[in-house]
């Protein structure tokens, strides 16, 4: 399946949508990309006038990329049909801040994917090739 | 096995998924894991990782099915084991 593809599946938009492109996306893993705009909603409150990326939406630029994306190629894989996700457990540890306009790249390892749930390592780094975020996602996909 | 002896060593599996708001004296063989324990769909896989991982089985997508209380889980693993 191309990546294109992938990306027209996801069920997301503007402004919860948190990927722009995506490299590489295989059985054992998914990786991609993303820019947090200047103007997104959430710096105008996070945090009064000093404006930084929330861990909640890091968690889920790299949840969209790493376990969305994948499980979405995984089920084409599979033949099933995708009807939705869900997150079901996020166990992430965040090393440097994320500012508005800075470029991140997202991996993930596949970890298993079994019964629908699917469980990856997840990586985010920064343009310097910083680890800006690592650590486990899991959801439901079918 | 017996399933009491199946079902010993169930419950530490169950345990380690249960919610923090159920208490574990409500565990009993009849229980429905995921109506009655709360046990949620996500975690009722990690259920069925650790009893392939404890009784050496493997879970099939027909076996998830039939999978709804702990009775139901020691019968699939009985039928597993004596194959």
């Amino acid at each position: 399946m191309d990546l294109d593809n992938i990306l027209a599946k996801l069920p997301y938009s503007t402004p919860f949508l948190f990927v722009d492109s995506l490299s590489e996306v295989n059985e054992s893993g998914a990786t991609g990309f993303y820019k947090f705009k200047e103007d997104s909603f959430f710096y105008k409150g996070h945090f009064k006038n000093n404006p930084i990326t929330p861990g909640v939406i890091l968690t889920e630029c790299m949840a969209q990329i790493g376990v969305v994306c994948l499980g979405i190629f995984l089920m084409e894989a599979e033949i099933l049909k995708h009807q939705s996700v869900a997150m079901s457990t996020t166990n992430i540890d965040f090393y440097k801040p994320v500012f508005p306009g800075e470029k991140v790249k997202v991996v993930s390892e596949k970890m298993y994917f079994r019964f629908n749930k699917l469980k990856c390592k997840v990586r985010m780094l920064n343009e310097k090739n910083e680890v800006v975020a690592l650590g486990e996602i899991s959801g439901m996909i079918g | 096995m017996t399933s009491e002896a199946i079902y010993a060593k169930l419950l530490p599996i169950v345990k380690t998924y249960l919610p923090e708001d159920i208490d574990e004296n409500n565990i009993n063989p009849d229980s429905d894991l995921t109506k009655e324990l709360n046990i949620n769909s996500a975690h009722l896989v990690d259920v069925v990782l650790d009893v392939e991982d404890t009784f050496d089985v493997e879970f099939a997508n027909e076996d998830m099915e039939k999978l709804r209380t702990i009775n139901d889980a020691i019968a699939i693993i009985q039928t597993k084991l004596n194959k």
